[in-house]
């Protein structure tokens, strides 16, 4: 770029002036469109904080303008910290969400490198299946599904969630970590093996530390499903000492026709954190493998 | 990566090793793949128990009377068919994922776009900002959405009534109430075709464009003659990836409007859920789901032949 514009004659000066306009005004036009869209995503987020800062009394009166808060308060917020189902949930869900990353990252670790490195007869046909399955949707199998956690006794259990998240999160974490572990030269593997290493010391010394942009990746996908999912959880738990926060939410402080707007909202805000956080710092690993997903098979 | 140079260099090494160590290993290699059974074998175990097993039993709950007493074959399909209610659940299911798919898609594109030409730090930020939606547990999300939708003291016919308009409706009329659910599904996944088509843009070459200059391309000849092409694979996965997510959406429609007015905004997901579940007629419900499943298998028969024909492209 720069060798080009040194050799370039001083004739050519005026149009690569209004080429340069040309562009500014393209940088400028895409901020402004970006704005527009931003505010518009922004408007709910933006809602649902300003409602949960509102005290019973401004949601009662519903009077002047809903886009505001006259009397910032936090007492939905302490009344929540303070409220023992919420904090139930709140439990429910970290325990459900930690036990199902810890589940899906081991299986589809082992199983990554299994199918990527190893192979045996039928494995390229496991991978393909693995990708199929990512492919079925939960709501295709809620109801066979339902039955089955009844047979074993798990029904109304918050546990069942860690049987039944994998089959959601597996899929996804095992094809990425395929396509991470395919990447790495397979150099490294041979060094490893004429220095004596076994495979898992192999998969543990050197495929996971190499791999690492991808093991974060997938773990946030199973947090993700584990922590926002809400079919299963509707379908299977009925009591509130079971329930996890996304059904918690809806069903317990929404009582017949009351709704406690300002409590809901508030409830919101802190489900959404935890996800906000980890994406705020980890938002860039999760874009790689996910692209990658698509990208590079 | 495996240019001309590292692939002999590579088969040469392995080779090698492969005659060096040749005794001592073939019990070895045996053993590998017998390894990388017992390794995969959680995954088998996982998809055989509670994916293929549900699969099938599925099949076989939709065959039984309401009882779960007898095999009734095909009756509970034929019974769905003739019923109003599940022909507007089929048409519904449809013009919403092939509506808010569309919309997802061109809404993308465009934001896609539009980062593109902002570079380096700020992008970041902005992409940020424009993730937040696909961030939030949908579930929760929709609350929200919900409550500006509520009729009585909702944030959306405030402004309404601000500038002189009448309030509206917004979940109890039929034909709103679907362009609601199908406003909350683009607000949530507009984001993911976003990332998914930067990453494809990024991904053409520079030269290409340059090319293009040079022959002298309008800006629209270049989205249509390099750009696109460039980009189609990603974009036919990328969306019909969506058409099965969309189609099988349960979050938005359950919470929004659970169905309602009078079952107008049912897809298979929330009309399952309501037969087999809170109804507990399981059978009917089962079938009701597994309806899905030939548009689901389509999509994703053509989904798995993209991925492997980007496969082919990337090693080529």
């Amino acid at each position: 770029m720069s060798a080009t514009s040194t050799t370039i004659a001083p004739g050519a000066r005026p149009h690569r002036a209004s080429l340069h306009r040309q562009r500014m005004w393209a940088l400028w036009g895409s901020y402004a469109a970006l704005s527009v869209f931003v505010v518009m995503f922004l408007v709910p987020p933006f809602y649902t904080v300003i409602t949960s800062l509102k005290s019973s009394a401004e949601m009662s009166a519903q009077a002047g303008n809903p886009w505001v808060v006259q009397h910032p308060t936090l007492e939905n917020f302490t009344y929540l910290l303070s409220y023992p189902n919420f904090q139930q949930f709140f439990i429910n869900s970290v325990e459900v969400t930690v036990l199902v990353v810890v589940v899906t990252m081991v299986i589809s670790v082992l199983a990554a490198f299994s199918l990527s490195r190893m192979g045996f007869w039928g494995s390229q046909t496991l991978a393909t299946g693995v990708f199929l399955t990512y492919l079925i949707p939960a709501s295709l199998l809620f109801i066979p599904l339902f039955q089955i956690v009844g047979s074993v006794g798990l029904i109304n259990n918050v546990f069942c969630l860690v049987l039944l998240f994998p089959t959601l999160s597996v899929p996804f974490c095992t094809w990425i970590m395929i396509g991470y572990f395919s990447s790495i030269p397979k150099e490294l593997d041979e060094a490893a093996l004429i220095d004596g290493a076994g495979y898992l010391q192999m998969l543990w010394r050197i495929f996971i530390p190499v791999a690492m942009p991808g093991i974060i990746a997938a773990t946030i996908f199973a947090f993700t499903v584990s922590w926002g999912s809400f079919l299963y959880p509707l379908a299977y738990l009925y009591t509130t000492n079971q329930m996890v926060l996304t059904v918690g939410i809806v069903s317990d402080l929404i009582r017949g026709d009351v709704f406690q707007w300002g409590k809901i909202m508030a409830a919101c805000v802190l489900a959404a954190a935890p996800p906000i956080v980890i994406y705020a710092f980890l938002m860039d690993y999760y874009i790689a493998g996910l692209t990658a997903g698509a990208t590079k098979g | 990566m495996a240019d001309g140079t590292s692939v002999p260099a590579d088969l040469m090494g392995r080779a090698m090793s492969r005659a060096r160590r040749s005794n001592g290993m073939q019990k070895f290699m045996r053993n590998r793949s017998t390894i990388a059974f017992l390794m995969a074998l959680p995954l088998i175990l996982l998809i055989f128990c509670l994916v293929l097993y549900p699969a099938v039993y599925a099949i076989y709950l939709a065959m039984l009377n309401k009882r779960m007493t007898q095999f009734v074959w095909f009756d509970n399909f034929v019974y769905l068919l003739n019923r109003n209610t599940f022909r507007l659940v089929i048409f519904q299911s449809c013009l919403f994922a092939v509506t808010a798919v569309i919309l997802k898609a061109l809404l993308g594109f465009m934001l896609a776009h539009l980062m593109h030409n902002i570079s380096g730090r700020n992008q970041r930020i902005w992409r940020g900002l424009l993730l937040v939606p696909w961030v939030i547990p949908l579930a929760l999300s929709t609350l929200t959405w919900w409550w500006m939708f509520d009729p009585s003291y909702s944030a959306f016919n405030w402004l309404l009534n601000r500038i002189g308009l009448d309030s509206v409706p917004w979940l109890g009329v039929g034909w709103t109430a679907r362009a609601c659910t199908i406003l909350v599904n683009v607000w949530f996944g507009t984001p993911f075709f976003m990332i998914m088509y930067m990453a494809a843009l990024k991904s053409v070459p520079e030269q290409l464009y340059e090319a293009a200059d040079i022959d002298g391309a309008s800006r629209l000849q270049k989205l249509f003659f390099v750009t696109l092409p460039m980009m189609r694979n990603i974009i036919s996965i990328t969306v019909l990836f969506s058409l099965i997510v969309t189609f099988a959406d349960f979050d938005i429609v359950r919470i929004l409007t659970a169905g309602g007015p009078q079952d107008m905004t049912h897809v298979f997901a929330t009309y399952a859920f309501q037969v087999g579940i809170q109804s507990g007629d399981i059978p009917l419900g089962a079938s009701i789901s597994l309806f899905m499943l030939p548009i689901l298998a389509v999509a994703a028969y053509f989904v798995l032949r993209g991925v492997n024909k980007r496969t082919q492209e990337i090693a080529a």
